[in-house]
């Protein structure tokens, strides 16, 4: 599976699904992200890699306007989905989330059982008509969640009470249940043994037929593997952009070639 | 030897076994400290409380026993026939203390000598005259067995005081000589005042525990005594409160109880519900600026005393319920109600279930919170489905706590809600609480060893049954809540 990776890539341009033109974000005075451009493309893995502390969750965070949630962030520029604003007074941010869902970085489950966790966003969201049918959701979220088999026969018992890999898949499963069109995922694996993660790559692979996923990844093999286009990131800047085996292999940026052969980080 | 100078000795001596030890420890390692195992002032340490904290031990513990004892044996002195009808000998008991406590007076004051009071005899002096003449005055004559007893009483009082100086004395210079002696160098000073430290740590946890046990034990041996003089049963399923001054009275406890309940419920009715919103409110929707100025002042309504809730609920809102709704609905006349103490209650209760629960829903991670806004839930989804449900133990817990003060509460009832014990439905009439009435039972004229008075001890045992089982209550919801999901 990965004897090289890189050559398999399939070059072919896609329809974009989220564009970022001029986007900065201030945490307070602190400018976190600056003047970012980017278009992630529909049917695409995209993966945002950088040192630690260099925005790159800030950014995922603004592309399903996650950074409401903080008072002090403020965000400017325009970010499109499918053509329209998403920062726009007339979006409603709570349809725009369900839309585009997300991973986060640390796995935060519900205090709820693992079968109400998975099927929180189905609920809410009316994707289910009869009980058999949100069953059947469950079931399939956590199989993609590589979580099925390990507690099949305690849905009741409470997701909190799950390792803290097992909770960072049971927070996939929850947030491919709702069948989002595009999904950011921080750091999925970062807690995450190498059979899991593995597991978790096929996920983004098999996702990719259908929908849009950014991954943000501290490991370069991980980003190398998973992604088709990948986003290079250092103190706020976007530094390099391209099809990841172009990045991988011949870098145009020297700053990227020291952060992936090991010289910043 | 009064009890205070015993205690300046014995504080005196520790002091001095504090600067001997320093010194013989230094002295014994030769003028160099560096060859002692611990540095010189454990040693004085160790001297200083050795001499002290047992001898401390002993005069408390003695002074607990002495008197006890002293009853027990003066008690057995009075004859029956001393005992008037209706009376007892603990009655009998406190006259010779009276009598004892008088005659020490008029020796104090050089109107009496020791001789002549050994051959003094109430058959032929009138005692109680005497005794008047140092301001102790009593209900009867004294009877001449009475007075012997009054007589033992002393003697073995100043005996006992005469005894504890001994032994307390001698102990404490015991444990100076003993500690200031056994100073060598290779003494480990420091770890026994570390051990020290450990006692009294366990000690002062032990005073916390003790005191209530001995104030649930004093109510239990009360109501006991309660029990002996009024049916139980009488007391837990009578529907009439009536007490008499003279014997005749009906003591139950139902009218009070639902009182009771009945205030409490409309408190929380009226506090719970704003409350939470208060707290959702200014947890999850005002911002910082206004959060910090909103919850100071939703919380002066707690320091407010209950005095003036009190005075509030007699002037302003009763009058307001009687004339506005009650008195034109006809649904009653009285201006005390229990609608007006259950109001005024729960706007006292309003900052204990806002601000403790504010507190809780603040405590929710923030990542309970982006976990389902990144699903796409609304607001209130939201706090509803993922922020409650995770703050629900600690929400339950402010609610009890609320409860616990509603029970407790005493002077809104007074005011607001009156005096009257009745059991009805009727909101708008005047009905009274248990703690209403324990008060006035205590506070009357009638006689401590009377029904009526020790009742007020078998309701406050009644009303901490009642808490301690709420208490236990919270206890099993939260603990139900936690299995089922943490
Ligand atoms: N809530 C916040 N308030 C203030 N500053 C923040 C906040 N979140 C992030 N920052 C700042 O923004 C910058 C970027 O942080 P961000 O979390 O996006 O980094 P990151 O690239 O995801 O790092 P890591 O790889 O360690 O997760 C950092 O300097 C950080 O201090
Ligand atoms: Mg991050």
């Amino acid at each position: 599976m990965y004897d090289n990776p890189l050559m398999k890539r399939d070059a072919v341009t896609k329809e974009v699904k989220i564009s970022a033109r001029g986007c900065q974000v201030f945490y307070g005075d602190t400018h976190a992200i600056k003047d970012v451009d980017v278009d992630i493309e529909d049917k695409t893995v995209t993966a945002f890699i950088g040192p630690s502390g260099c925005g790159k969750s800030t950014f995922l965070r603004c592309l399903n306007r996650m950074n409401d949630t903080i008072d002090i962030c403020r965000v400017e520029g325009t970010i499109t989905l499918d053509g329209e604003d998403i920062y726009d007074p007339k979006v409603d941010p709570v349809q725009l989330r369900a839309k585009v869902g997300m991973v986060f970085q640390k796995p935060n489950p519900f205090p709820k059982s693992i079968y109400d966790n998975v099927a929180y966003g189905p609920k809410i969201h009316g994707m289910a008509r009869t009980r058999a049918e949100l069953d059947e959701i469950v079931e399939r979220a956590l199989r993609r969640g590589a979580l099925w088999d390990e507690v099949k026969d305690r849905l009741d018992a409470p997701g909190t009470g799950l390792s803290g890999g097992q909770q960072q898949r049971l927070c996939i499963a929850r947030a491919v249940a709702t069948e989002p069109e595009v999904l950011l995922m921080d750091e999925p694996c970062s807690a995450l043994d190498p059979i899991a993660t593995a597991q978790v790559e096929e996920l983004i692979d098999e996702l990719r037929e259908q929908y849009s996923v950014v991954i943000v990844t501290h490991s370069m093999q991980q980003a190398a593997r998973v992604s088709q286009k990948t986003a290079f990131f250092h103190l706020g800047n976007l530094v390099e952009f391209g099809e990841t085996g172009q990045i991988f292999t011949n870098p145009h940026d020297p700053r990227t070639e020291s952060y992936i052969t090991g010289r910043i980080g | 030897m009064s009890v205070g100078i015993l205690i300046a000795i014995v504080l005196g001596l520790a002091i001095a076994g504090f600067f001997l030890g320093r010194r013989r420890a230094i002295a014994k390692a030769g003028g160099d400290s560096r060859r002692l195992h611990s540095l010189p002032g454990y040693y004085g340490q160790s001297v200083a409380l050795f001499a002290s904290v047992p001898a401390l031990i002993l005069m408390a513990a003695w002074l607990f026993v002495q008197p006890i004892l002293i009853d027990d044996k003066v008690a057995e002195l009075i004859p029956d026939s001393a005992i008037a009808d209706g009376g007892s000998r603990g009655l009998v008991l406190s006259d010779v203390r009276r009598i004892a406590d008088g005659i020490d007076l008029l020796v104090v004051q050089d109107l009496l000598n020791e001789a002549d009071l050994q051959n003094m005899r109430a058959d032929f002096t009138n005692v109680r005259s005497r005794l008047g003449e140092v301001g102790v005055a009593l209900g009867a004559n004294v009877s001449p067995s009475v007075f012997e007893a009054a007589k033992a009483y002393r003697d073995a009082q100043r005996t006992g005081a005469t005894l504890m100086s001994v032994f307390v004395l001698a102990l404490a210079a015991a444990m100076f000589a003993f500690s200031l002696l056994r100073i060598k160098p290779d003494l480990r000073a420091r770890n026994i005042s570390e051990s020290f430290v450990l006692s009294l740590l366990i000690g002062s946890s032990l005073v916390a525990i003790l005191t209530t046990v001995g104030i649930v034990g004093s109510l239990v041996f009360e109501t006991i005594h309660f029990f002996q003089m009024y049916p139980a049963s009488e007391f837990f399923f009578s529907t009439t409160w009536n007490p008499q001054f003279r014997g005749g009275s009906e003591l139950g406890i139902l009218p009070l109880l639902w009182g009771t309940l009945y205030v409490s419920f409309v408190a929380l009715v009226a506090s719970v519900p704003i409350g939470l919103m208060i707290a959702i409110y200014l947890s999850e929707y005002a911002s910082k600026t206004l959060r910090s100025l909103a919850k100071p002042a939703i919380e002066v309504l707690a320091g407010i005393p209950t005095i003036v809730y009190g005075l509030f609920a007699l002037i302003t809102v009763g009058p307001f319920i009687r004339d506005w709704i009650a008195e034109p609905t006809g649904l009653g006349s009285s201006s005390s109600s229990v609608l007006t103490a259950g109001l005024v209650m729960g706007i006292m209760l309003i900052p204990f279930v806002s601000s403790l629960s504010d507190d809780i829903i603040n405590a929710v991670p923030q990542s309970m919170r982006d976990g389902a806004y990144g699903l796409g839930a609304t607001r209130s989804e939201t706090i509803r489905q993922v922020i409650l449900p995770a703050a629900l133990p600690g929400v339950v817990g402010a609610i009890l706590l609320a409860a616990s003060r509603a029970i407790g509460e005493t002077m809104i009832v007074v005011l607001g809600a009156g005096a009257a014990a009745r059991l009805g439905l009727n909101p708008f009439e005047a009905m009274t609480t248990v703690t209403v009435k324990i008060v006035s039972q205590l506070t009357g004229d009638t006689e401590f060893a009377s029904p009526e008075t020790l009742v007020a001890f078998a309701l406050g045992l009644t009303l901490f049954v009642f808490t301690l089982g709420l208490n236990v209550l919270a206890l099993y919801i939260v603990r139900k809540y936690r299995e089922q999901y943490e």
